[in-house]
């Protein structure tokens, strides 16, 4: 009678080749994800053996000398800092109080809808649009000119939508029934959302506003035709060589300036300028990675 | 055994009927409300800026006897700074627009969406926990850098491999968009796959189908429009692209013949220009309208991706 | 007990979007009485109580016509929003802790109203935790988090919630739902002792405990008044309508 069992379970020729197949499935789709990670690795590495040479703390410290063809990227990296900054204390608070009005105070009508609608498509304009608009808005209109104020406002306005999605989406989180046992109690929204639904928010918006840092730092088309320029004199190591309506140097112009627009650098200097604008934004995001996992780990509920 | 009885307390103080809030914290929550509710309407308020400004200083070459629209968009003849014969034909740049987003798309797609297979349907989760870092920090390399990369790893490659007399053509900038658009294209299209109801998979095993099967025959068809959106904005994202593209697809303006000609995309146009185009000329103006042509571009392609996956949504 | 009216409903109407879940119900409730609503289930009879504290104006869809009065004054027309729901208390059907701690749980209520002295807040925290049967239990613990006591701790904490603000009318929502047998029974005589100091509105699904715990009960089907009168009336043998008789003795529910 087992004798009989075991024969029902036995492989045949056709199971035998559906486990072929499922594991040749496997296989290639492993590849094709692998396809786009070892590319990447082998090109990070070469990056990094060609900037070997310039690659050091004096590097980002030391000025650059003899029009840019030789010594360090200490303005543009400070540049890049004061941009950083300056943008995301515009944009992070605009984007997280208007996270909470959609996600705590607005009613689900045409309205909202229409600005559910425009925070997408602020998403999806293309970066040299953003540029266009800080020219004509923030640098004539304004008449802020051409100044770290035109290019972090222009910045501002780049990173809001982004923020303001992905504070929707920590609030969001807090489940419905909190808010309802609050306002049962005749708590107004606003002590609503202070008690409970801002606190256990607050780790995902920062972990939200930690990645636009990279991203504002990164971009280049928007800074190009509003603020940041080729060149300008700084002392070495100045930690507030840029006044607001000052014009600066930044780390992505800085890249594009050197590759494109001047000749004879020496050869490891634009390698070592990318390795290092590469290592911040990497660096700035996976802390923002890892303080997600951490964070995840501490639910409350 | 019953509940001891609970404790009666000595009198209840009715101070909380009495409380009143003091007047600053009443004035101050009335503040802070109304300032929610500006934030909440500035996202329209700055959507409709970016539109109204670009258009702004676009819109007065419009009604210039000197322009015509048709030329604008069909002429491939972009001779902007000509002396005698000023000509403002974008239509090259509108075929290298599209043709370096094409090539991005005819690499990315199978590979991204491969790979979101991968993700959704193989790996474990310490495997797909750390591929979906390594993604999250593939989409966050910053387009100058991928810009650099192709001037200067992928252009040498392609050189050797390929015998082109020039490394920055449509392969290159095609190449470089393709991996940056990957990221957006995995993560939105696992997310299509995730939906995709477990009972769907259960009903495939149940009937015999082996892996492969279940994805071809019953997964993809039924996740194919979060896919289809996934695309949509991987296009979205390609077409908007400026410096990775300026600096790696070459500065020709003509319809190319190959792959391996450089061009011009409108991204990279405006870019390359507009330092050089006095503020209020026609050139300017003419800079702007290309801004504006793309931003209609970009806005069309992701309403598009918008409205198919609220589409899902709804089922 | 006198017949002094605490709540008034006129001719109450509740529509979510198009449909009409309460269909124009009358009634009154007395002042100190433990009235008690039974009903199957979707007949309305969260949306009614939401409809008292107006916790029905967060759902967008809802339109609602007719009048309930408090003490007198229709509670749409009230000037304070908030002060009115303190005035009821609401215990919903399930336990909710918020992720605060277990004092800041209780003291959540008069710190909204705007109390601030410590050991005004100690006092209370510590008569409402006495008052839902749950001081013994966590006294020597107030500081963890309310989301980590158990569901029927919880569903005490809600109820030390609801008295923390010094409600005169509170609202029972199927509060035993998510509890077992022996702590309904502590809650029951709590809320016995309770109604010396307030009105006490007990929707329930368990007919039997509307029987033990209430004066009056209403029965509430599909949005519409079928019977209400006094607890030896309609758990008896002859209510006035034949659907109670059913419903109370279970033939359908």
């Amino acid at each position: 009678m087992s004798a009989d069992a075991n024969k029902m379970f036995t492989e045949t020729p056709l199971v035998r080749r559906k486990y072929r197949q499922e594991a040749i499935a496997k296989w290639v789709f492993c590849a094709m994800s692998a396809a786009m990670i070892v590319p990447l690795l082998l090109i990070l590495s070469y990056l990094i053996q060609r900037a070997w040479p310039s690659l050091s703390l004096s590097f980002i410290i030391d000025i650059p000398v003899r029009g840019m063809k030789e010594g360090g990227i200490w303005p543009a990296f400070i540049g890049t800092v004061y941009l950083v900054f300056i943008s995301l204390a515009v944009s992070a608070p605009i984007g997280i109080l208007a996270a909470i009005y959609l996600n705590e105070y607005a009613k689900d009508n045409w309205f909202n809808r229409i600005i559910n609608l425009a925070v997408i498509n602020l998403a999806g304009v293309p970066s040299i649009v953003h540029a266009l608009f800080g020219l004509g808005a923030f640098v004539y209109a304004a008449r802020f000119g051409y100044s770290i104020l035109s290019a972090s406002l222009t910045l501002a306005i780049m990173t809001l939508p982004v923020i303001i999605a992905s504070t929707r989406e920590s609030l969001a989180s807090v489940p419905r029934s909190f808010r309802e046992a609050c306002w049962n109690v005749g708590a107004t929204r606003w002590q609503t959302i202070k008690a409970v639904v801002l606190p256990n928010s607050i780790s995902g918006i920062l972990t939200g506003v930690i990645l636009q840092v990279s991203r504002a730092a990164g971009e280049t088309a928007p800074i190009m035709f509003t603020g940041a320029v080729f060149f300008k004199a700084v002392q070495k190591g100045d930690l507030f060589p840029y006044h607001l309506n000052d014009q600066c140097m930044a780390l992505s112009m800085h890249l594009y300036t050197i590759s494109t627009q001047v000749p004879g650098v020496k050869e490891s200097i634009p390698f070592a300028t990318a390795v290092v604008l590469l290592g911040l934004v990497l660096a700035v995001n996976a802390a923002a990675i890892a303080l997600r996992v951490w964070l995840r780990n501490r639910k409350k509920w | 055994m019953p509940a001891p009885a609970p404790q009666k307390p000595a009198g209840l103080s009715f101070a909380v009927r009495e409380a009143t809030r003091p007047l600053w914290a009443v004035f101050g929550e009335r503040t802070l409300t109304v300032l929610i509710y500006l934030c909440g309407i500035s996202a329209i308020i700055f959507v409709l800026s970016i539109f109204i400004f670009v258009f702004k200083e676009a819109a007065p070459i419009l009604l210039s006897s000197k322009f015509k629209l048709s030329q604008f968009l069909f002429s491939t003849e972009w001779y902007p700074t000509s002396e005698v014969n000023v000509r403002y034909g974008v239509l090259a740049m509108i075929v290298g627009t599209f043709t370096v987003t094409g090539v991005a798309m005819v690499i990315a797609v199978p590979f991204g969406i491969g790979a979101a297979i991968y993700i959704s349907e193989f790996c474990g989760p310490k495997v797909k926990e750390t591929l979906k870092i390594v993604i999250e920090l593939l989409a966050a390399i910053p387009s100058v850098v991928w810009g650099f990369i192709g001037l200067t790893v992928m252009s040498r490659l392609i050189v050797q491999y390929t015998g082109a007399p020039v490394g920055v053509n449509i392969l290159n900038g095609g190449i470089i968009l393709a991996l940056m658009s990957v990221p957006i294209i995995v993560s939105i299209g696992e997310d299509a796959l995730k939906a995709v109801p477990d009972s769907y998979r259960e009903a495939g095993i149940a009937l015999g189908a082996t892996k492969w099967q279940l994805i071809w025959r019953v997964l993809l068809p039924a996740a194919k429009n979060g896919l289809l959106a996934a695309v949509l904005l991987g296009v979205g994202r390609g077409v908007g692209e400026t410096m990775a593209v300026l600096m790696a697809t070459g500065h020709a303006v003509h319809i190319p013949n190959s792959i391996l000609d450089s061009v011009r995309t409108l991204t990279a146009n405006i870019a390359a220009e507009l330092g050089e185009a006095p503020a209020g000329s026609d050139h300017y103006r003419v800079l702007f309208l290309t801004g504006v042509l793309l931003f209609t571009l970009t806005f069309l392609v992701n309403l598009a991706a918008d409205v198919v996956i609220r589409g899902i949504k709804k089922k | 007990m006198t017949a002094d009216k605490h709540i008034e409903v006129q001719d109450l109407r509740l529509a979510y979007g198009t449909k009409e879940v309460i269909h124009g119900i009358t009634f009154d409730i007395y002042r100190n009485e433990i009235f008690g609503v039974i009903g199957p289930a979707q007949s309305a009879k969260t949306s009614l109580l939401r409809c008292l504290n107006r916790t029905i104006d967060f759902s967008a869809e809802a339109t609602v016509s007719g009048t309930i009065n408090v003490d007198g004054e229709d509670v749409r027309k009230v000037k304070d929003l908030y002060g009115l729901r303190r005035k009821i208390g609401m215990v919903a059907p399930l336990p909710v802790g918020l992720p605060i701690s277990i004092y800041d749980n209780v003291a959540f209520a008069p710190r909204c109203a705007g109390m601030t002295k410590k050991s005004e807040l100690d006092s209370i925290v510590e008569q409402c935790l006495h008052q839902s049967a749950l001081w013994d239990e966590v006294k020597d613990r107030l500081d963890s988090l309310g989301t980590k006591l158990s569901g029927g701790q919880q569903q005490r904490l809600t109820i030390a919630r609801a008295l923390s603000h010094q409600p005169e009318i509170l609202c029972l929502d199927e509060f035993s739902i998510a509890i077992d047998p022996v702590t309904t029974m502590r809650i029951e005589d709590v809320l016995k002792e309770l109604r010396k100091d307030m009105t006490i509105v007990l929707v329930t699904n368990l007919t039997q405990q509307a029987r033990r715990l209430a004066d009056r009960t209403m029965f509430l089907w599909n949005g519409e008044i079928i019977e209400l009168d006094k607890n030896d009336v309609i758990f008896g043998e002859k209510p006035k309508d034949k659907r109670t008789y059913d419903y109370v003795m279970g033939i359908f529910g």
